[in-house]
């Protein structure tokens, strides 16, 4: 198979498609903390706990839209520890985050063992299927690549919609920007900074926590350890590619599956003569140097990991 | 403005009634009584430390007051007690402020800003039109133009002020709160913002203008009430007092005018050749900046802070290398970029922001003291400091420069501001330097320190040393400078004797304006 043809071809794009939709999910969720000012680290974590959390649901009797609802509901119970800590405490973003991804992966184990303690091999639920929207799935090649994805991919992108639409065109929006640009400019004006920065914590957790439910809901029908596989860092790394943007954080989580599926089909066309794991690597490397390309002008939130704290200047 | 002198006492919009704040064992308002009327300006006059900006912190409630209450008139006259602590009570009533550090966010644009809080969150659609409608009679009305869409970031200090007032007539001020408004402004600036102040309290808007400056508050108000200490010790009506008048009042004692000498320039000693250093953005920082420094000569360095003055002092302290062009001490190229050579050299180093580039605030001051020679062999002896003759250095620096503190061994943090600049100005003059650069060396300080500081400068200069003076206070270059260059986007101008410039000159060429065009519309 030719390199040329791969890019070519329907289920490489429906593929990169069903790739990227956790990915922007946990890359809207940090985005939304970071916009807000909180460097939300325990992502990893929180997408762990997301993705054990309704899959389990489900797997004891949960409708899969319950599921989902509960996987987010424990990302915003995350949210909150995570707010509180860095918010009115002021702790350490980096260090908080950090130590909630420990807790919140080891929590997902835990838990998982606990309900289940002896089962050979994971158990197995009935996932989201595929649908193929009436109209758009008709549209010549992107049709079918983009519009016969599973409900959660459809909900990522109008979440993407969604985010941009409130970040930039209402109130809440603009009080959320402010806190992240200038919490005390924000206070001025007689917005509560604390509210409205472990608001956005618990929200954009909530996010992330969808992500990883749509590895165990969707993408696959059970739950593994490490299932995850970094892909909350790659999220982290995409904000940052995105300048904080969610129309370009859309592009980005497209472009980085886009790398993955390409890989996967590498090694099935070149197998032969080079070691799977430079492939493996490939989507790394692409989005380092997408990364350099694209975040050299990027205009951070001015007031991104610096705590507030009321009556200091 | 006899009108407003006239008029009832029931046109008074805001009465404080003994406001007392405690920090600690620090009483920073004592029983503080204030009345502001309807369509006046009331300034508020007193040095750094005096409690004035704690006062306008209560009043819009950053602070609590511990006792004291706050009456604020309501849209039909009456006055009502305003809750304290929190500054939505404060806008609702009415009460808008100004920060000395303005409170705008960078990245957003004015507009943005300006409506920032004014909706509620809860409203799925900002109303932007209807703001921006609002928006653009008022800029009609009040004569406060500024470009909505622009970014914070890319606005002039002038405009990110306008900025401000704009947010704070948005939101249906009807009293104004100015902290120290024209710190940052240029004269022409500072001149066009006084004709808007009275603009508005035409209007009917009530202010409340804070500064130390005298001349400004002798211009602009028409009350004033100065502040020592805490405490109300004068109320005054403007027009019946004078500036020596409230400069006495204000510090409490008779102040000694700082007299320059007349002297005779020596040698070139320092010589700047199209000196060019690269900035932010692609902009350079410096561009062609030449210059000659002489012995027994302090020359001035004008320009609103951000126009190259961090990239000419860290040159010449030896923090950053230009890309082009020849930096001459003696007569003899220097090794640019080594701070530590620069110093051995005979640059003593004043710099701007003291307690950051200037003090370790946690080590004690004997340390601090010994820190830009600390290997030399007074100090130090094969690789360890010599503690007895660095602390006995300290004991004769502390008493001969007058700086307060419990002793040696005391953090310097813990100093005041003006002990501070007292303990850096004995490490610089202590080693007799022939290059002094003075960065903004009286900023923050009262006025006892500032005659301190300029007293010293003066003697450095009587003793041979070349001063280059850099400063935002136009009062303070005319004052001591034998020559003024001005400072505008990595521009230097030719130096000037300060005798035949005047401060409207140097406010147009602060603002971009050549020498000659300058001197003739000066004129």
């Amino acid at each position: 198979m030719d390199v040329i043809e791969i890019l070519l071809t329907v289920s490489f794009w429906a593929a990169a498609t069903r790739i990227a939709t956790p990915l922007i999910f946990g890359t809207l969720g940090e985005l939304i903390c970071e916009r807000a000012g909180v460097l939300n680290l325990g992502i990893e974590g929180i997408m762990t706990a997301g993705a054990m959390a309704g899959w389990m649901a489900v797997y004891q009797g949960a409708d899969l839209w319950s599921g989902v609802l509960f996987a987010a509901a424990v990302g915003m119970i995350f949210g909150l520890i995570h707010g509180i800590f860095t918010v009115p405490l002021g702790l350490s973003q980096h260090v908080t985050g950090l130590g909630l991804t420990l807790l919140a992966t080891s929590l997902a184990y835990f838990t998982y063992r606990m309900i289940l303690p002896d089962v050979p091999s994971p158990p197995r639920i009935e996932p989201f299927q595929p649908f193929a929207i009436p109209l758009l799935s008709e549209i010549p090649f992107i049709g079918p690549a983009l519009f016969k994805q599973t409900a959660l991919t459809y909900l990522a992108f109008v979440s993407v919609v969604v985010v941009s639409l409130v970040l930039y065109k209402t109130p809440l929006g603009l009080a959320l920007r402010a806190v992240g640009e200038n919490p005390a400019a924000a206070e001025a004006q007689g917005i509560d900074v604390y509210v409205m920065r472990i608001g956005a914590v618990m929200v954009g957790s909530g996010f992330m926590a969808i992500g990883g439910a749509f590895l165990t809901m969707s993408a696959f029908n059970a739950f593994f350890f490490e299932m995850i596989a970094g892909r909350g860092w790659i999220c982290i790394a995409l904000v940052v590619f995105a300048s904080w943007r969610p129309g370009k954080a859309l592009l980005g989580a497209v472009l980085f599956g886009a790398f993955d599926a390409f890989q996967v089909r590498l090694q099935q066309a070149l197998g032969g003569d080079v070691p799977y794991q430079i492939f493996l690597m490939l989507p790394y490397v692409f989005s380092i140097l997408a990364l350099i390309v694209m975040s050299r002008r990027a205009a951070y939130p001015k007031a991104l990991m610096v705590p507030y704290r009321k009556g200091e200047r | 403005m006899t009108a407003t002198e006239a008029r009832a006492p029931e046109d008074i919009v805001l009465r404080l009634r003994g406001i007392t704040k405690r920090f600690g064992a620090l009483v920073a308002n004592n029983a503080i009584d204030l009345e502001l009327r309807r369509g006046a300006i009331l300034a508020l006059l007193g040095e750094n430390g005096a409690g004035k900006t704690t006062l306008m912190n209560i009043l819009f409630g950053h602070y609590l007051a511990d006792e004291g209450e706050v009456l604020v008139a309501d849209p039909g006259g009456a006055l009502t007690p305003l809750r304290g602590g929190s500054p939505s009570a404060a806008l609702a009533a009415g009460i808008g402020m100004v920060h000395q550090h303005f409170t705008l966010a960078d990245n957003l644009t004015a507009f943005d800003n300006i409506i920032l809080g004014t909706q509620s969150l809860f409203r799925p659609w900002a109303d932007r039109r209807s703001a921006r409608r609002k928006l653009d009679e008022l800029m009609d009305g009040s004569g406060l133009r500024v470009d909505l869409d622009a970014a914070i970031g890319v606005l002039s200090v002038g405009e990110r002020q306008r900025v401000e007032i704009l947010k704070a007539l948005y939101r249906g001020a009807r009293i104004l709160i100015l902290d120290e408004p024209t710190a940052v402004l240029t004269p022409q600036e500072t001149d066009r913002l006084f004709e808007t102040l009275h603009h508005l309290v035409a209007q009917g808007l009530s202010i409340v203008f804070i500064s130390h400056k005298l001349a400004e508050v002798m211009s602009v108000s028409q009350r004033v009430v100065v502040l020592r200490a805490g405490a109300v010790v004068a109320d005054l009506i403007t027009d019946e007092t004078d500036a020596a008048h409230l400069a006495e009042t204000m510090v409490g004692r008779a102040i000694p005018q700082t007299v320059r000498p007349e002297m005779a320039p020596g040698e070139a000693i320092l010589v700047l050749d199209k000196v060019c250093v690269p900035g932010a953005h692609g902009r350079p920082a410096l561009s062609d900046a030449s210059l000659t420094l002489r012995q027994h000569e302090i020359l001035g360095i004008a320009g609103v802070s951000g126009n190259g003055q961090v990239a000419l002092s860290n040159l010449i302290c030896g923090l950053q290398t230009p890309e082009s062009g020849t930096v001459t001490l003696h007569e003899q190229a220097v090794a640019l970029g080594s701070p530590a050579g620069m110093v051995a050299a005979g640059i003593g180093r004043i710099p701007e922001d003291r307690l950051h580039d200037g003090v370790v605030g946690d080590m004690a001051v004997w340390e601090n003291l010994a820190l830009e020679d600390y290997r030399s062999p007074a100090f130090c002896q094969a690789g360890f400091i010599r503690g007895g003759a660095a602390r006995a250095h300290a004991r004769r620096a502390i008493e001969g420069f007058d700086v307060r503190c419990p002793g040696p061994e005391a953090a310097t943090r813990l100093l005041s501001g003006g002990n501070v600049q007292k303990l850096i100005l004995a490490r610089v003059l202590t080693r007799d330097p022939n290059v002094i650069l003075a960065n903004q060396p009286s900023r923050g300080l009262d006025i006892g320190a500032v005659t301190e500081v300029h007293r010293r400068l003066l003697e450095a200069r009587g003793r041979g040393a070349g001063i280059i003076l850099i400063s935002e206070d136009l009062d303070e270059l005319l004052t001591l400078s034998d020559r003024i260059a001005v400072l505008h986007r990595g521009h230097l101008s030719q130096a000037m004797p300060t005798e035949s410039v005047t401060i409207r000159q140097l406010g147009l060429m602060m603002a971009g304006h050549d020498t000659e065009t300058a001197a003739h519309d000066a004129a």
